[in-house]
C-alpha cells in the first residue's frame, strides 16, 4: 500500500518576517481522507502548494513513502501526487479531452505528444469519474461541477498516491458538492490518500479520518472530526456560534448547524476531551 | 468544420495551397511567365531546359522572384509560429511575436546601420543584435523575481519596446531628411525587396533550427498555456520550458525582422485562423500556423510588388488586410463561443 505523506515543520511566507504558516506537521496514512479547514485567508491553499513543491517551503519537509519530495523533479513529484486547483481559467478553448490528456504531461517525453496510451488512459479517467460524455465539449463551456470532475480526472491520469484538493466543492450547488464528495471516498476506497481543504466542517464529518483546523498559521486541532469538532473549536475558527449535533436514524454522523448572532449568546466553553 | 476533416488532413490541404501560390507569385510580375514555363523551369536542374526558355527568364525566377518567394515563406511561417507559440506561453490570443520588443529593437538596430554605415549586410546583422537584446533586456528586468511571471515580462516588453522606440524615433529625427530618412521609414515599413539568396543562406538554418524546436515541444505549450503554477502540478518544468520557447520564437522572430523589416499582423491573425480550423491544441496549431503564414507571405508580397508600378511596403499591405480580417475573426469567434 503507497501513498503515506509525512509532514514534518513545514514553514512558507512571501517574506522571512512574516510567515503564512510555520511548524505544520501532518501524517497521513494510505487511504485517509484528511480535511484542511480554516477560515478564508488562513493560508489553506498556500499549504496545499506548499506540499505539491510548487511553492517552496521555507523550513520542514514532505516525505511521501519515504522519499522526500524537496530532492525529486517536479515530473517525479507529479508522479506521486496529484493537485487539483480551486479554480482553473483557460485562456484557449481546449477540449475535455485535450485538458485530461494534459494530466500525462509527467509520463510524457519533452518532445513528444499523446500517445495512442495516453488518450486511452484519458479516455479511462473519464469513465471512472463517469463524464466520458464531456470528452469533446470545449472547457469553456462547462458548469462549474463538470469542470472540477474533469480537473480530477486530469489529476488521475498521472496515478497519483496522494491527491490534493483544494476546496473543490466552492462554487458549487449542494448537488454537485456531495457528488465530488462522494467522488473523495471513492477514490479513498481506492486508496489514494487525500488531502483536502474546504470551507465547510461538514465535509469534515462527511469524509474524513482525520481534521486540521489552520488558523493564524498553525495547524490546531488534530484528530477526527468526531472529537476535534466541537462547538468551542467552530467559535474560535469561524467567530461564529456553530451547533454541533449527531443525528441517528439512518445518517448517523453530525451536522453543524449555524445559528445568527442577533441570540446573542456566551462564547461556548471549552470541552475537555 | 474541425469536425469533419482530421487536422492532419487539413494541414495537408494548406501545403498544397502553399505550393500553388507559390508557382502563381513565381510566374507574376512585370515579365510575364506561363505557368508551364515556370515548371520546366523550376524542374530544369532534373530536365534539360527546352529552347522555348530565355536566360532572362531564367534569370527572372531563379535569381530574381525565387529568393524573394523562400524569403516571404520563411518570414510569414516564421513570424505566425512564434506569434502562436508567443500566446500559448503568454496565456493570452491577442500577444503578438514583438510583444517582448524585439520590433521595437530590431528596427532601432536597422536605423542605427542606416545612418552609420549604409550597408545591407550590416543593417541586416544590427538590427538582428538588437532586436535580441531588446528581448534579453526584459527577460532581464522581468527577473525582480525568482520566477518570471508573465505579466511582469509583458510589462517588462512594453518598457523596452517604449525606449527602443523613442531612440528610433530620436534617429529620425537626426538623420539627413533627403536620403538616410527615407531608407529607414521604408525599412521600418517592411519589405523583401532587398532580401538576397546570402541573407537566405545565413537565415534558413537559423529559422530550421528555432522552428523545428518549436515544432518539437509544441504539445508542451498547451501545458504553459493552463497557467505556470498549474503545468508545475503535473510535472512540468516551467521555467525551462519557457525559457526554450522564448528564447527560439525570439530568434525566429529576429531573424524574419532583420532581413524584411517590420511585417505586423501575420503572428496575430494566422494563429486565429489556424484556431478557427484545427482548434486550440498547439499539436496542430504550430503546424498549420506555419503552412498558411508562409502562403499568406508570399500572396501579400506578390500584391505588394506587382499591384502598382512601384512596391508598396508589404508591412502597409499585412496591416490593411490584418484589420478587416482580424475584426471579422473576432466576431467569428464570437459567435462560435
Amino acid at each position: 500500500m503507497h501513498g503515506q505523506v509525512d509532514i514534518t515543520g513545514l514553514a512558507f511566507g512571501y517574506t522571512e518576517q512574516n510567515p503564512i504558516f510555520s511548524d505544520i506537521d501532518m501524517l497521513l496514512d494510505p487511504g485517509q481522507v484528511f480535511c484542511l479547514l480554516g477560515p478564508n485567508g488562513s493560508g489553506k491553499s498556500t499549504l496545499l502548494k506548499c506540499i505539491m513543491q510548487v511553492l517552496t517551503p521555507a523550513a520542514g519537509r514532505v516525505v511521501v513513502d519515504g522519499e522526500d519530495l524537496s530532492g525529486l523533479g517536479a515530473n517525479q513529484i507529479a508522479a506521486k501526487l496529484g493537485f487539483v486547483p480551486q479554480t482553473l481559467v483557460s485562456a484557449f478553448p481546449f477540449t475535455v479531452e485535450e485538458i485530461v490528456v494534459m494530466g500525462r504531461a509527467s509520463q510524457i517525453r519533452m518532445t513528444a505528444s499523446p500517445s495512442r496510451k495516453d488518450r486511452e488512459m484519458a479516455m479511462a479517467a473519464l469513465e471512472r469519474m463517469d463524464i466520458a460524455h464531456l470528452a469533446l465539449r470545449p472547457c469553456n463551456q462547462l458548469s462549474g461541477g463538470e469542470w472540477q470532475q474533469v480537473l480530477i480526472a486530469r489529476a488521475l491520469t498521472h496515478s497519483p498516491q496522494v491527491l490534493l484538493l483544494d476546496e473543490p466543492t466552492s462554487h458549487l450547488d449542494i448537488g454537485n458538492q456531495v457528488k465530488i464528495l462522494e467522488t473523495v471516498n471513492r477514490l479513498a476506497e481506492d486508496g489514494i490518500t487525500i488531502l483536502m481543504a474546504s470551507h465547510f466542517p461538514d465535509h469534515a464529518f462527511l469524509t474524513a479520518h482525520q481534521v486540521g483546523i489552520l488558523k493564524t498559521g498553525r495547524l490546531q486541532a488534530l484528530g477526527n472530526p468526531d472529537d476535534t469538532l466541537c462547538e468551542s473549536v467552530l467559535y474560535d475558527t469561524y467567530g461564529i456560534h456553530i451547533r454541533v449535533v449527531a443525528l441517528e436514524k439512518g445518517v448517523n454522523r453530525k451536522i453543524c448547524i449555524p445559528l445568527l448572532q442577533e441570540t446573542n449568546r456566551p462564547v461556548p466553553a471549552k470541552e475537555v476531551s | 468544420m474541425s469536425s469533419r476533416i482530421s487536422p492532419d488532413a487539413w494541414i495537408k490541404v494548406f501545403m498544397g495551397l502553399l505550393v500553388l501560390v507559390m508557382l502563381f507569385s513565381l510566374g507574376s510580375g512585370r515579365v510575364d511567365i506561363t505557368f508551364v514555363q515556370t515548371l520546366k523551369i523550376l524542374l530544369s536542374p532534373v530536365i534539360p531546359l527546352g529552347s522555348d526558355i530565355s536566360d532572362t527568364l531564367y534569370s527572372v525566377i531563379v535569381d530574381v522572384r525565387l529568393p524573394r518567394i523562400l524569403a516571404g515563406m520563411m518570414v510569414g511561417g516564421a513570424l505566425a509560429v512564434s506569434g502562436a507559440s508567443f500566446q500559448g506561453v503568454f496565456q493570452n490570443p491577442l500577444v503578438s511575436p514583438h510583444i517582448l520588443g524585439v520590433a521595437a529593437g530590431a528596427g532601432f538596430g536597422a536605423a542605427l546601420a542606416i545612418l552609420l554605415f549604409d550597408n545591407i549586410w550590416l543593417i541586416h546583422l544590427t538590427s538582428f543584435v538588437f532586436g535580441l537584446a531588446a528581448v534579453g533586456m526584459a527577460y532581464a528586468l522581468s527577473r525582480v523575481y525568482k520566477m518570471t511571471p508573465v505579466l511582469m515580462l509583458v510589462l517588462s516588453g512594453i518598457v523596452v519596446g517604449s525606449l527602443f522606440s523613442a531612440l528610433t524615433s530620436f534617429l529620425k529625427y537626426i538623420a539627413d531628411p533627403m536620403n538616410k530618412m527615407p531608407a529607414i521609414v521604408f525599412w521600418l515599413l517592411g519589405s523583401l525587396n532587398h532580401v538576397s539568396f546570402r541573407d537566405i543562406l545565413i537565415t534558413a538554418p537559423v529559422f530550421i533550427i528555432c522552428i523545428s524546436i518549436l515544432l518539437l515541444v509544441r504539445w508542451r505549450i498547451n501545458l504553459l498555456a493552463m497557467g505556470d503554477e498549474d503545468a508545475r502540478t503535473l510535472g512540468v518544468n516551467t521555467e525551462a520550458l519557457k525559457l526554450t520557447i522564448i528564447v527560439c520564437a525570439t530568434i525566429a522572430t529576429a531573424s524574419a525582422v532583420c532581413i524584411s523589416g517590420i511585417i505586423g499582423w501575420i503572428g496575430i491573425m494566422i494563429p486565429h485562423i489556424g484556431r478557427l480550423i484545427v482548434g486550440p491544441d498547439h499539436k496542430y496549431l504550430l503546424p498549420i500556423s506555419l503552412v498558411i503564414g508562409a502562403a499568406y507571405l508570399v500572396a501579400v508580397d506578390t500584391i505588394a510588388r506587382t499591384a502598382l508600378t512601384t512596391e508598396i511596403p508589404i508591412g502597409i499591405l499585412t496591416a490593411i488586410f490584418g484589420a478587416p480580417v482580424f475584426a471579422l475573426l473576432l466576431r467569428k469567434t464570437q459567435k462560435a463561443g
